[in-house]
């Protein structure tokens, strides 16, 4: 999984002035923007199938996003035969596409060495290069790592495509459906099965480098949350408590987690660390306090309460103290989870009798509620690490549940293709 | 008519009896009769499930009555120990349910005890909207699955 990124500095280009104009993501309603991606050119076969493979990847990155479309290849002037070279701008320029994107492979058998160009058209200059070395067979992380340079610097945002997704794979009747952890990549390739389906489990969830999850097990008919390494498949029961533990949420540093347990009739917030395994009651309450997420800063966590006689978010500080209500729309509210990057709370939303579900986002003081999605059942929202897409299971009236996505601004709702019915999605962070 | 109408009561004991889930463990007979002390036997007897509204855990009049039942069959079968499952209606979250769900199942198990029946034999687990009792998707599955079942350990 070993990616080496070599930046190149543009020695063929004078120093680059970004002038192409950014997408404004934060748009309603954006009108893709055109780019050219030409196939990276080699000089072996292997080199030429790689680099088609490559840039069929980053251009499915690209125009998933909703942002880009690209364009026909079979509209291309200049055939690119060695794509490390400046581009003939005129003829791109007839074109009215602002960005091309062009790319070199050399192989060298189980290595290879991937370079790639995003050149303006207009302004005639390189915008951005890089030379990744890496194993062959590791070419798909290559090409998101390409598609995330492109986006960031298009968008001025962080990319999401060298990203994974843990989900429940659900098979079966629904009073005995068989669930099994899941991970694939975002876009769904390289899915593998992490259990075999012989123990019910629910909601995991990503640690912030990525190797590990936490996710809640039936398993000896003990509902308990484990930690689990993803890799070696090495697990352990998360804490020693005396009742049921679910809902469990990384904090974002990783070095400890929330979760809550219920007991006797009342669910409330601990803090647990990793390693040591102390565990610090956070809420104390004879409610159902359940779905902590930490603010990024890890100063804030919010939570789901029906302290008020329904299901509503709160906040308070990180020890518990100062718990407020920031949900005061029609219905209930629940599963909130605090954005990456701070300024948005996702949540789940449904009427008191058998209206839709929603997934919305309003900001941390409660101001600004947006709904995005609806459905029949529509639940579990978890973030792209750039917080600007949202994940989430969307189950039908007959029962057919899948992980869907869509953008803040309510646009762009995707399925993401999954082998089987899916639910509960984890988006971890940008690889490493 | 006094005949068929006995057979329509019989029909609806049968349902019931299969809410439980515990088919193998049933013991039931060739002629639909259950081994006293089994979980067919309680369902048919006393009733094994009770049933609450919508995002509630209280045990409603009509529950009252079965769990009563349910306390005195315990009191003839005092060497079986239960296990109080809570469940939930689909109409909320994963997590939400999970606490709903062993609310109901602590309700449950506070009434057997009122009831009568010692604390110790009486295990609690949720399993908030995982297991569903039906199929369906609307009010009437709902009410189904918005549930305790007591089930013989």
């Amino acid at each position: 999984m070993i990616v080496r990124i070599l930046t190149l500095i543009a020695v063929m280009m004078p120093l680059s002035v970004n002038a192409i104009e950014r997408i404004d993501i934060n748009r309603g309603v954006v009108e893709p923007m055109p780019i050219a991606i030409s196939s990276f050119t080699s000089e072996s076969s292997e080199g030429k199938e790689l680099g088609n493979n490559i840039t069929n990847v980053i251009t499915n990155d690209l125009e998933s996003s909703g942002l880009f479309r690209a364009l026909d290849k079979q509209s291309f002037i200049e055939n690119i035969t060695d794509g490390r070279k400046q581009p003939d701008y005129p003829s791109w320029r007839q074109l009215s596409i602002p960005a091309l994107v062009s790319g070199h492979i050399i192989n060298k058998g189980s290595e290879s060495e991937i370079e790639f160009r995003l050149w303006d058209v207009f302004l005639q200059q390189q915008m951005s290069g890089s030379m990744l070395v890496t194993k062959s067979a590791n070419w798909r992380r290559a090409a998101h790592m390409i598609a995330d340079e492109i986006y960031k610097r298009l968008t001025g945002e962080e990319g999401y495509f060298d990203t994974r997704i843990v989900y429940v794979a659900e098979s079966g009747a629904s009073k005995t459906r068989i669930k099994r952890l899941a991970i694939m990549d975002y876009d769904g390739e390289n899915h593998k099965f992490l259990t075999d389906g012989n123990s019910l489990v629910l909601t995991p969830r990503f640690s912030p480098e990525s190797q590990k999850i936490l996710y809640m097990s039936y398993a000896k008919k003990m509902p308990r949350v484990l930690i689990r390494d993803i890799e070696s498949g090495k697990e352990r029961v998360l804490g020693d408590f005396p009742g049921m533990t679910f809902a469990p949420r990384f904090a974002p540093s990783g070095n400890r987690a929330l979760l809550s347990m219920a007991k006797d009739g009342v669910t409330n917030i601990y803090e647990i660390d990793i390693h040591s395994m102390n565990k610090k009651a956070i809420t104390n309450t004879a409610d159902i306090d359940t779905s902590p997420s930490y603010s990024p800063d890890e100063t804030k966590i919010v939570f789901n309460s029906d302290r008020g006689g329904k299901p509503q978010l709160y906040v308070m500080n990180s020890d518990g103290s100062n718990p407020h209500r920031i949900s005061f729309g029609d219905g209930r509210y629940a599963t909130p989870v605090w954005s990456p990057r701070g300024d948005l709370i996702a949540f789940t939303k449904w009427g008191d009798g058998t209206g839709m579900f929603y997934i919305g986002v309003m900001r941390p003081d409660g101001s600004g509620e947006r709904l995005l999605a609806s459905g029949y059942i529509v639940e579990s929202p978890t973030w792209a690490p750039n917080g600007r897409v949202i994940t989430y299971t969307k189950q039908e009236r007959g029962g057919k549940s899948r992980i869907h996505s869509i953008d803040l601004t309510g646009h762009n709702e995707r399925e993401l293709i999954t082998p089987t019915d899916a639910s509960d999605p984890a988006w971890s962070p940008l690889l490493k | 008519m006094v005949k068929k109408l006995l057979s329509i009561a019989f029909a609806v004991i049968l349902v019931a009896a299969c809410q439980t889930g515990s088919m193998n463990k049933g013991g039931a007979g060739a002629n639909g009769n259950y081994a006293p002390g089994s979980q067919g036997d309680l369902a048919t007897r006393a009733g094994d499930h009770v049933l609450f509204d919508f995002d509630s855990s209280q045990i409603t009049a009509e529950a009252r009555e079965t769990l009563a039942k349910q306390a005195e069959w315990l009191k003839q079968y005092n060497s079986a120990n239960v296990t109080v499952e809570g469940h939930a209606d689909e109409r909320g979250t994963r997590e939400y349910n999970l606490a709903l769900g062993e609310r109901r199942a602590t309700s449950v198990k506070k009434a057997l005890i009122s009831l009568g029946v010692e604390a110790g034999r009486l295990q609690t687990i949720s399993y908030g909207k995982e297991r569903p009792a039906v199929d369906g998707h609307d009010e009437a599955a709902y009410a189904q699955n918005r549930r305790g079942v007591t089930t013989i350990n």
